[in-house]
């Protein structure tokens, strides 16, 4: 018996150890854009969609296993290897295309940032400046270890989800029995509601931030179960956020009268009625979902692109050391905060086109990715057996099919 | 911009033409064989009908921008792996290499190579390994303007080049790597700490490939520099000889940190293959916590008998010349071995030559008993502004001493 609990012991010692890249990066998928397009699904569709959170989870763990799994045999991040088996000038391609996709990423989560405490009457005049600051100096003067621990702390708090949920009292049989039944409704909207759920699901950015994570962290080969555990965690947990988000929004909002909603706050707002509680609850969790994508997505960026072309990153080098790495992430937060204070900006046309960029990358990062993992020079005894390979490519094929089908609703109806 | 220099991503799709002046095919890689030459291109490879072909330097006449390589022998080889050779294309561009006299990881965006007259034919000798953004300006560019005014547009644009004596390509098979003639030699002159930061750049292959060559001395004050959990995955990958040699180099309170890092049974290998007295020592101080005076002492002290003069203390300092970089206290033991007095160095050198180091004590004597917990410690060091702290066990014998540099890897670390 004993011996049972010192390993048990010794298991849980081990993911802790490995704790980290797999949970925030799947919890930063829940950003502002992504609580905005589950709080659309549940307020248009009701319960309807979550079934297809299940299928979403299994996309998200294939594409996530691969990444870490390289990032831990290899030791290098994934624009290293592209950069490596594919030339200079495709990862050019791909960084340029990442930096544009990102940019408007940044722009959105700063957007956020300023509509969830507007509704809290605070200006956005006074919180986007003070988020991009506190932002530049969390990541810039801080280490990667209390950083992570951070990140780590802003993962839990997406709870706040699960209680403003429960807050609504929605219809549990109901979500219950939708979670497992699929139904599709062929209607233009419904299918262009489930593309959209998947999309804003697996993001190009996620890729490069969850192998260099794991790089970054150190795990070795001998960790590996641990680590890939971590990762699967860390999707089933972001998908269940999701699921509390649907909900939240199908029992406030559908519920009353099923409709369109076009930000997330107005989401929040919805959920007035239903308490005080239930409405501050989300509307920190949105806040807390938009500044924590936001510290993480202008450092993946920059980090990703100078370790692709060869320039000197990291934030625990000097400024004169690495300049191109802190003038490009300087650059993104400043940028990506500052569009958000001008009047009449269309952001929204700009978050839109970040979908279509999105879509547009997001084939290539997947092949290459597929490509990389099953040569045997570089992953050894590690690449992919031949049945995950089967489940990778149709998983590949699948996004890329309903990440361009995405792209062209999009391009036709924006 | 010199006429008799050439890019390599100029060199790679030049036309190459027989004796008759017809067309043969365009250069595809090119080829420095090490162990004949450092510099020069000893093959060109070149892509013709179906099969690539392999071009001897003497068999070339003249290589000029704008025209192509002519031939002065047209009996060509078809081209199979030869592993001697380093082929520029393939090995070189878009890999990491390390910049010896920069002291970082670096990686190639192009080759700078200078065409030089030999016996009245063109040979081409690598100079520099170019890296920044002028090289990635030039490669992007390259097939799409011609060379020439990629020349000219360049030249705004400040180089950044490494001198090819001073670039370190690093491959992991120890076969290749002798066949290429690669060695790490010129690491070994850098500063420990330099070199600690070169190999935390590196993937773990390139990383275990570098501590399985260098020198072992040299590779222990390199370890003792590297973040502990990057230690311990190095330790573990090498072959116990060569960790125990490494090991054996160390202080041994950090060499005994390190080992209690590791798992049972690697220590056990290590230690097993250590000589007598370092493992004795180390397996002492591995019996004790971490966080105590015992965990964090090293025994690597100068001892002297309480009745002894200052003539008999200098001749102790020479017979201890190893340890003189980090002395700056001797100790005074009585016949029992029990802790009696502690000397500054700088006392010594003052004292008349007859003078017994009784004379010389500090008081009062401040020591800790091996189970002293670590933040005690640093609370002495810092109320008497201590740069050494004796250690005794519980019978009061001198057990070893924490110097400041220790002290201040604990206050790092938190």
């Amino acid at each position: 018996m004993r011996k049972i609990l010192s390993r048990y012991r010794y298991y849980i010692a081990l993911f802790l150890a490995v704790l980290g890249p797999g949970f925030i990066t799947a919890n930063v998928d829940n950003d502002a854009g992504g609580i905005l397009t589950y709080s659309q699904a549940g307020a248009r569709f009701g319960y309807l969609p979550l079934w297809s959170l299940i299928p979403i989870t299994v996309l998200l763990i294939v594409t996530q296993e691969m990444c870490s799994r390289m990032g831990v045999v290899t030791g290098k991040g994934l624009s290293d290897l592209i950069r490596e088996n594919f030339g200079l000038r495709i990862t050019f391609l791909i960084m340029a295309l990442l930096v544009l996709v990102n940019l408007t990423n940044v722009m959105s989560e700063f957007a956020g940032v300023a509509s969830s405490l507007e509704l809290f009457h605070v200006s956005r005049y006074i919180s986007v400046p003070l988020s991009a600051v506190a932002v530049w100096f969390l990541v810039v003067k801080g280490d990667y270890k209390s950083v992570e621990k951070i990140f780590l702390f802003a993962c839990l708090l997406y709870v706040t989800y699960i209680i403003s949920a429960f807050l609504v009292r929605p219809d549990w049989k109901e979500a219950a029995i939708y979670s497992v039944k699929p139904v599709m409704v062929f209607e233009p909207s419904y299918i262009y509601m489930l593309i959209g759920l998947i999309g804003t699901t697996i993001a190009p950015w996620m890729q490069f931030y969850l192998q260099s994570a794991v790089v970054e962290k150190g795990i070795t080969p001998g960790e590996y179960k641990a680590s890939r555990l971590e990762v699967v965690v860390g999707c089933v947990m972001t998908d269940v956020v999701a699921f509390f988000i649907v909900v939240a929004c199908a029992g406030a909002i559908w519920s009353v009268r099923p409709r369109d909603i076009e930000t997330a706050a107005e989401a929040a707002l919805g959920l007035k009625p239903f308490g005080k509680y239930a409405f501050i609850l989300f509307s920190a969790g949105l806040f807390n979902a938009s500044i924590f994508a936001a510290s993480i997505l202008p450092l993946s960026t920059a980090f990703t692109v100078c370790e692709g072309l060869g320039f000197e990153a990291g934030v625990n080098r000097r400024l004169r050391e690495a300049p191109i790495f802190y003038a490009l992430y300087t650059l993104l937060i400043v940028v990506g905060a500052g569009v958000v204070l001008i009047p009449q900006f269309p952001l929204i046309r700009m978050i839109l086109w970040s979908q279509v960029l999105n879509g547009m990358l997001l084939p290539f990062i997947l092949i290459f990715m597929i490509l990389l993992i099953n040569q045997s020079d570089l992953m050894g005894e590690w690449v992919n057996p031949r049945w995950f390979n089967v489940v990778a490519w149709i998983s590949i094929v699948l996004i890329i099919g309903l990440t361009l089908a995405y792209v062209g609703i999009l391009v036709r109806g924006g | 911009m010199a006429e008799n220099l050439l890019y390599f991503t100029e060199l790679v799709s030049m036309p190459v033409f027989d004796l008759k002046g017809r067309r043969i095919g365009r250069v595809k890689d090119a080829a420095v064989v090490p162990l004949v030459d450092s510099r020069r291109i000893d093959r060109l490879l070149v892509g013709g009908a179906d099969a690539w072909l392999t071009i001897r330097y003497d068999q070339v006449r003249s290589i000029e921008l704008g025209k192509g390589i002519s031939l002065s022998d047209e009996q060509l080889v078809p081209y199979h792996d030869d592993e001697y050779m380093l082929r520029i294309a393939r090995d070189l561009l878009d890999q990491q290499i390390i910049d010896v006299n920069g002291r970082k990881v670096v990686r190639v965006n192009d080759v700078t190579m200078e065409i030089r007259k030999d016996h009245g034919r063109d040979t081409v000798a690598v100079l520099e390994v170019d890296i920044g953004i002028r090289s990635i300006f030039r490669r992007l560019l390259q097939g799409v303007l011609p060379p020439r005014w990629i020349r000219r547009l360049q030249a705004r644009i400040p180089p950044n080049s490494i001198p090819w004596d001073f670039a370190n390509v690093v491959e992991p098979d120890p076969l290749r790597r002798l066949r290429l003639n690669i060695s790490y030699q010129a690491l070994e002159k850098l500063h420990p700490a330099d070199l600690a930061d070169i190999v935390e750049e590196l993937s773990r292959a390139e990383r275990e490939a570098i501590f399985e060559t260098i020198d072992s001395e040299v590779a222990a004050e390199a370890l003792t520099e590297i973040d502990p959990k990057m230690q311990a995955s190095i330790l573990e990958a090498l072959e116990p000889e060569k960790a125990a040699d490494i090991v054996e180099e160390m202080a041994p309170d950090e060499a005994a940190d390190l080992l209690s890092e590791l798992t049972e049974e690697t220590s056990a290998e290590i230690l097993g293959e250590m000589d007598s007295e370092p493992k004795t020592e180390v397996r002492e101080l591995l019996e004790f916590e971490e966080d105590t005076a015992g965990g964090m002492m090293n025994t690597e002290y100068v001892v002297l008998h309480e009745n002894a003069g200052v003539i008999d203390a200098m001749g102790a300092l020479r017979g201890n010349e190893d340890l003189l970089e980090q002395l700056n206290t001797v100790f005074l033991v009585d016949a029992e071995e029990r802790l009696a007095g502690a000397i500054p160095l700088a006392r010594l050198f003052v004292a008349p030559g007859g003078a017994k180091l009784q004379e010389l004590k500090s008081e009062p004597l401040i020591q800790v008993t091996v189970d002293e917990k670590q933040d005690r410690i640093t609370e002495l060091f810092d109320k008497y502004n201590l740069l050494t702290l004796p250690v005794v066990d519980e019978d009061g014998k001198l057990a070893g001493v924490i110097t400041a540099d220790d002290i201040i890897s604990v206050l790092r670390q938190k």
